[in-house]
């Protein structure tokens, strides 16, 4: 277990010097610093105002930039290493593999949901600074929603790491996941639902199962469900499954599928060849 | 020390390792030679537990390279043929090689001092950032630090100038007679003084393995 922490506590020194984490740090701070200049929180638009406007495009942000970044940045850990040579000398000594993968892990999720967490906490201090209310409640949700954003996306990527040999193959492979994901939210939806090719049962399964739209759905629910700016989708589910319901699997399903995509990527990662 | 009992180890339609049979015992200094795919690498990698055989089986001190590669790590000290880029910092590698096997970080130091590296001076740069011969003292140095019953070579003086190649050997040569070592190399001229068996390999059999002396 000491290694476990060993390892990731390496990984967290090394990402916070490396070029991609000040891009990542900057990119968070620097939307946050727009929206207050911009003056998001002062406006009111669509019902919208204070800080629930500010979290509203903070997610709107989040669900495009969070996965991608996550994606290309984590799915080097291994299979750079592994192209690097890096991976056959650090495991040359005796480290399980399961503290090292795990560890990786570990490291890798305490950098990329800190500074998007830092960037949350910074816009609250900054909307109550202004005098504007804060909503405890749906702040909170939100946080977890982001986290279990993160923790999707870490597995996935964790876990095309652990498969892929080749760095740039494991790179393409994250740009397909995430296409391919955020084409499957409400927009592709409606025109596969418009053409009519298949059941509409078949397309909300689709929307259930994508965990970008189960974020977004999630997210808009938190503020008001009735609006309009969700998407025919995005409505019918929360509809069907009522708003508590669906926060709870807005939390919760993520979190089991960026778990199950971690372990089957420690499953090959021991199972497999490691170079 | 390691028992390799015909092994196999196939990359797409190839035997990389064909049915290869080999002891190694305590004290063994083995030169492990052949020409460029003849599988030296795929071997020492598989007695590091990097790869899973397709059959046959590999026993390090009696411990299964990859169901039991803690174990077996504890007892092998391993050189790659290229430093490979790390990014940690030299403390930060120090840290991680005496806190993953037991080694103190004052061993490290002494042993590349000896080979005239300054660990000191250079704890907060990181290690890709340093000259090739300096990666590949470091490298030696943790090797030596970690008083491994096996040492494992692959081409360690290829980026060493030819005095630091003479420290090196020297240094070699004070090891305990009980430590078995493993010199992948293409040039038997210069670990020939430091071995009792030259192993030939090609096209992962090995085809020649002869006792010298030494």
């Amino acid at each position: 277990m000491k290694n476990l922490g060993l390892i990731a506590k390496l990984d967290i020194k090394e990402s916070i010097r490396s070029r991609w984490f000040f891009v990542y740090l900057l990119v968070f701070g620097a939307l946050m610093a727009l929206f207050f200049v911009t003056g998001i929180t002062d406006s009111v638009v669509m019902g919208f105002t204070g800080l629930s406007r500010l979290l509203l495009v903070y997610m709107q942000v989040t669900i495009v930039i969070l996965p991608i970044f996550i994606l290309i940045t984590t799915v080097k850990s291994i299979s750079a290493d592994r192209e690097s040579a890096i991976l056959e000398y650090m495991l040359s000594f005796p480290i399980s593999l399961r503290d090292y993968y795990w560890g990786k892990m570990i490291g890798r999720f305490t950098i990329t949901f800190f500074p998007v967490l830092l960037a949350l906490v910074l816009g609250v201090v900054w909307g109550a600074f202004k005098g504007a209310e804060i909503p405890w409640n749906v702040l909170l949700i939100y946080s977890a929603f982001v986290f279990a954003l993160c923790a999707v996306f870490l597995g996935i990527a964790f876990f095309i790491s652990t498969i892929v040999k080749s760095h740039d193959v494991a790179l393409g492979s994250s740009f397909v996941v995430w296409i391919v994901l955020l084409a499957f939210i409400d927009i592709a939806l409606i025109g596969l639902m418009l053409q009519n090719r298949w059941s509409d049962e078949f397309i909300i399964s689709i929307a259930l199962l994508n965990p970008l739209e189960v974020f977004r759905v999630g997210a808009i629910a938190l503020f008001d469900p009735e609006l309009t700016v969700m998407g025919p989708v995005a409505y019918y589910l929360l509809d069907t499954f009522g708003k508590k319901m669906f926060l709870v699997y807005a939390i919760l399903y993520p979190l089991f599928l960026g778990a199950l995509f971690a372990y089957l990527g420690y499953y090959f990662f021991k199972k497999k060849d490691l170079l | 020390m390691i028992e390799v009992k015909d092994a196999v180890k196939r990359f797409l339609d190839t035997n990389v390792l064909d049915h290869v049979n080999l002891t190694i015992e305590k004290g063994d200094k083995i030169a492990l030679m052949g020409p460029n795919g003849a599988g030296k690498t795929t071997l020492v990698r598989a007695i590091l537990g990097f790869y899973h055989l397709d059959s046959g089986e590999i026993r390090v001190k009696g411990y299964h390279p990859t169901k039991e590669r803690v174990k077996v790590l504890k007892n092998i000290s391993f050189i790659p043929q290229t430093p490979p880029p790390i990014k940690l910092s030299i403390s930060e590698l120090l840290e991680f090689v005496s806190k993953s096997s037991d080694v103190k970080q004052e061993s490290i130091k002494e042993e590349a001092a000896r080979m005239d590296l300054d660990v000191e001076k250079n704890l907060q740069k990181p290690f890709f950032k340093l000259s090739g011969g300096m990666k590949q003292k470091m490298l030696i140095a943790i090797a030596l630090a970690k008083k491994s019953d096996i040492l494992i070579f692959d081409e360690p003086t290829a980026n060493l100038d030819p005095k630091a190649r003479e420290k090196f050997y020297a240094l070699l040569s004070e090891l305990d007679s009980d430590v078995s070592t493993i010199f992948i190399t293409h040039r038997l001229e210069e670990v020939e003084k430091l071995v009792n068996r030259e192993i030939y390999m090609d096209l992962g059999k090995i085809v020649e393995d002869r006792r010298v002396g030494v």
